[in-house]
Parts: C-alpha cells; sequence; structure tokens
C-alpha cells in the first residue's frame, strides 16, 4: 500500500488501484476537501497538505472497489474502508 | 464592512442615482481644483468612518476655490474620533428645499429586509420614530420573490406623497434596494436626500454597510476597484498588527469565518464563537474575574487550517497563558474540524494542548469525533451538559493556577 502521513488523517491507496487512470480522476472528482489528485501519469496522489481536511465523508472508499482506498484515524486508529 | 461616503456615493452611481458634482481631495490643491470645476460654492467632508463629522468641524463650506482649499487643509490635519481622513469629499452645494430620509436594511424581528422612508430627513431616523411616527413607512421585502418597483411606490405613497414626487422618490428608492441587493449590504441609507429648488432629486449623503460574509464575493468586482483591499479593516479605530493578521487568517480560505479578532490586554486567548455565544462567553469570562486576551469569532464550519491559523495567531500574543475553546451548540460547524485545526496550532506553536487548552467546550455536530481526538491529546473537554458560563469559570479557575 501507497502511504501517506498527516496529524490526524491517513489515507492508503492500493498501488495497483493507484495506477488506474480513471479511479484516479474519480476519487480527485469525489473528495470534496482536494485530498486526490491524477498525477502527470493519470496515477491517483494524495495531496498532503490537504490530508487533515478531510472531513470523513468515505465517498473515496465508495468510489474505489472494495478495500482499494482506506481512510484511518490517526487518534483513534479505526479505519473507513470496505 | 462600512464604506466612506465617497465609496458608498460612487455604488450608488453605478445603480444611476444622481449625486452632487464632485471629486474627493487628497491635498489642498485638489480641493481648488474641483470648486474651480463645479463653478459654484462647494462642501467640504472629512472621510472618516464614524458620524458626527459635523459636530466635530469635518463639514465646511465654501463659496470659492481659495476658501476650498483652506478648508480642505484644516479637514486634512483634523482627527475625528481617533480617525484621521483618508480624504476629503468636495461636492456642489445643493439648494435643499426639502429633505427626505431612505434606508433599507434587515428587520431582525419579521426576518426580511425592509424598506423605510421619511419626509423627515437630516435627523436622526431613530429620533423621527420616537417623536414623529406618523412621518414614517415601513414596506418589508421578500426574500423569496425578486423586487420591484411597485413595492417602492407603495412605501413612498403610504406617506402620502403623490404626483411627481412619488414618482422621482420611488425612481431612488428602487436604485437604494438595488444596490442594497446587488452588494450583500446591511444597511443602505440615504439622508438625506434632498429635493432641490428646481424639483429635482440629489443624494446629500448616505451610509453603506456590506455583510462582511459578502466580502469576498465583491473583493474583485467591486472592492478592488474602491482600492478596498481584502484584509482592510473597517472599525472606528485603526487596527492593531494583531488584529490585521486576525483579518489575514480569515482570508486564508473560503470555508467558514475564522480570525476577526480584536485585542485586549488579558492572558487568557479565546476562540469562540456561534449564534451570539461570543459575547456571552467574553461576559461570563469577565464575570469570573478572568481576562480576556481577545475577543474573536469563530464559526461557520471552517477549515482545519483556518481553525489552526486563528489558534497560532492567538498564542502568539505575547501574555497568552492558555486558550478557552467554548461555542454554543453548533449543528453547521463540525465540533471534530474545530479541535483538530485548534490542537493543530497549538502543536504547531510549540506547546502542549493539555496543558494550553484550558477547555474545550463545543457541543454539536461530530463532537463524538472531537471528543475523541481530544481525549487522545489529553485535553479537558466538555459537552452540552457544562454551560458556557461553566465552561468560562473553568477554564478562569485554571489560569489562576
Ligand atoms: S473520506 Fe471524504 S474527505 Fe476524506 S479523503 Fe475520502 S473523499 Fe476525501
Amino acid at each position: 500500500m501507497a502511504e501517506t502521513k498527516a496529524m490526524f488523517i491517513q489515507v492508503e491507496v492500493d498501488p495497483a488501484a493507484a495506477g488506474d487512470a480513471e479511479l484516479a480522476k474519480k476519487l480527485a472528482e469525489v473528495c470534496p476537501v482536494s485530498i486526490f489528485e491524477a498525477d502527470g501519469e493519470g496515477k491517483a496522489a494524495i495531496v498532503e497538505e490537504n490530508l487533515d481536511e478531510c472531513v470523513l465523508c468515505e465517498l473515496c472508499v465508495e468510489a474505489a472497489p472494495p478495500g482499494q482506498v482506506r481512510v484511518t484515524k490517526l487518534y483513534s486508529g479505526e479505519t473507513l474502508s470496505r | 464592512m462600512r464604506f466612506y461616503e465617497y465609496e458608498a456615493k460612487a455604488l450608488l452611481r453605478k445603480q444611476g442615482v444622481r449625486l452632487p458634482d464632485g471629486g474627493t481631495a487628497e491635498k489642498p490643491a485638489d480641493a481648488g481644483k474641483i470648486a474651480r470645476d463645479i463653478g459654484g460654492a462647494v462642501v467640504l467632508k472629512s472621510q472618516v468612518l464614524s458620524g458626527g463629522r459635523m459636530k466635530a468641524g469635518g463639514v465646511k463650506f465654501a463659496d470659492t476655490p481659495a476658501e476650498a482649499e483652506t478648508a480642505c487643509a484644516e479637514i486634512l490635519k483634523l482627527p475625528i474620533k481617533d480617525q484621521m481622513p483618508v480624504n476629503v469629499l468636495v461636492e456642489a452645494k445643493a439648494a435643499v428645499a426639502k429633505e427626505y430620509y431612505l434606508g433599507v436594511t434587515f428587520d431582525g424581528v419579521a426576518k426580511l429586509p425592509v424598506m423605510i422612508i421619511s419626509d423627515m430627513g437630516g435627523i436622526d431616523i431613530e429620533e423621527v420614530a420616537e417623536t414623529h411616527p406618523e412621518h414614517i413607512a415601513k414596506v418589508h421585502l421578500s426574500t423569496l420573490h425578486p423586487f420591484s418597483d411597485y413595492q417602492a411606490k407603495e412605501a413612498v405613497a403610504s406617506l402620502g406623497i403623490t404626483g411627481g414626487e412619488l414618482n422621482q422618490l420611488t425612481r431612488v428608492l428602487a436604485q437604494l434596494v438595488r444596490t442594497f441587493l446587488a452588494y450583500n449590504l446591511t444597511l443602505a441609507e440615504i439622508n438625506p436626500l434632498g429635493k432641490l429648488e428646481d424639483g429635482s432629486f440629489v443624494v446629500l449623503d448616505c451610509h453603506l454597510d456590506m455583510e462582511e460574509e459578502a466580502r469576498e464575493r465583491h473583493q474583485k468586482s467591486v472592492l478592488d476597484e474602491l482600492g478596498i483591499g481584502a484584509d482592510e479593516m473597517r472599525q472606528g479605530r485603526p487596527p492593531t498588527e494583531f488584529e490585521k493578521r486576525g483579518a489575514r487568517v480569515d482570508n486564508v480560505d473560503h470555508r467558514g469565518v475564522a480570525g476577526r479578532v480584536v485585542e485586549f490586554e488579558g492572558n487568557l486567548g479565546l476562540v469562540i464563537g456561534a449564534g451570539g455565544g461570543s459575547l456571552t462567553i467574553f461576559d461570563a469570562v469577565q464575570r469570573f474575574g478572568g481576562k480576556p486576551a481577545n475577543y474573536c469569532e469563530i464559526g461557520g464550519n471552517p477549515s482545519v487550517l483556518k481553525a489552526c491559523e486563528l489558534t497560532k495567531v492567538i498564542l502568539s500574543k505575547p501574555g497568552v497563558d492558555k486558550i478557552a475553546v467554548i461555542m454554543n451548540v453548533v449543528s453547521n460547524t463540525r465540533v471534530d474540524i474545530v479541535a483538530r485545526g485548534v490542537v493543530k496550532g497549538v502543536v504547531e506553536s510549540g506547546f502542549d494542548p493539555a496543558e494550553k487548552i484550558a477547555v474545550f467546550r463545543i457541543p454539536g455536530a461530530w463532537e463524538g469525533e472531537g471528543f475523541k481526538l481530544l481525549e487522545k491529546y489529553g485535553v479537558h473537554y466538555c459537552d452540552r451538559t457544562v454551560s458556557m458560563s461553566e465552561a468560562a469559570r473553568r477554564a478562569v479557575e485554571k489560569i489562576a493556577g
């Protein structure tokens, strides 16, 4: 899993799924606080400085195939995934 | 946000309102030139944000360009309620036969905008309301249906005004309503509106206030054009450096409100707000013997970034020992997001949240999530079973040691 860290929220995208340009586009579209963007190669990349703005809406989790995106609350250890 | 008179008149002009000829003078020679261009008597008015200009000597009349230069020089040197004028408005002196009052504001009880008109202009409308209520008409506007000039006509006619005067006043009132709606104003007042000896109407003085929240919306289209910067504060005294930094925080992004701070000499920093709660909390802190270091507003679901930056500004003020984070019950602000911002601000300022945050009392949306986070950082938090007043008392007690 590709990992990124901030003070309160950690978002993980499965490396295989991160390479899917369609998914990258979808994630960038659904996240209300711009935590995802499609990088130069169309891969899903995480915008580190926005991580702590995550509103825990789970839209990214729902947009991705089961188990491919996980959002973890670092202050409680709980993870949002499906 | 209050506009200077010359700015308010520029906004009215955009809606087609008739104004006296004139311009602004930065120096006496400018006033002389404007007076020469007008070619007659002029009135010179100090451009400050406070009222009482006439009494303070900030309004003068001049019959010649030379007199205008002298009057302008005097006005530019004259502070009014600790404010120096930004410039002097020089306008043609009008031969006024009668004065009217036109206003649009919000009626907090009816929860609707309201047009107010009086045929006794030139004095405080509150005074007219008290002494001559029969000379005032009020008509509410709909927030659902678009405004129609017909409503302005009804308002004017309800004072018994008829004929050409009815038509002319209707036009000016409708233009004032359009200005109020176009720029998200909280108050639009023309007082007085002068009826000249030739029967025409001209705006002699006016006062416009824009809703603070609407500033961003109008920044590029209107405020930039008027030379009003995004972080320019408009209050009765010059803002302190601390207050200016607070205002900049509010501009970091569009989400919520955080950063409008007013500075005091105390040692308890306040991150407070929501539905009038800030005043209650500020008073409660003082009642329990606490000394607020600031008054501020936070709400409308600010971003983590905004809450974090506000916290850092408050903690950067020399002498602030602890902060109290207290709000009324919130429904449109997320408790966990504010908690993240405040904790982050404390940590980034190099302090331990458990030590620095005397109390965190924000009940409401997503409070469970917020409380989990506060628990992790050892912050003393409370829910709605603890009143705002009790939370303020606990904060004061903690800071007293
Ligand atoms: S949970 Fe919502 S806010 Fe958080 S990363 Fe996913 S889409 Fe963005």
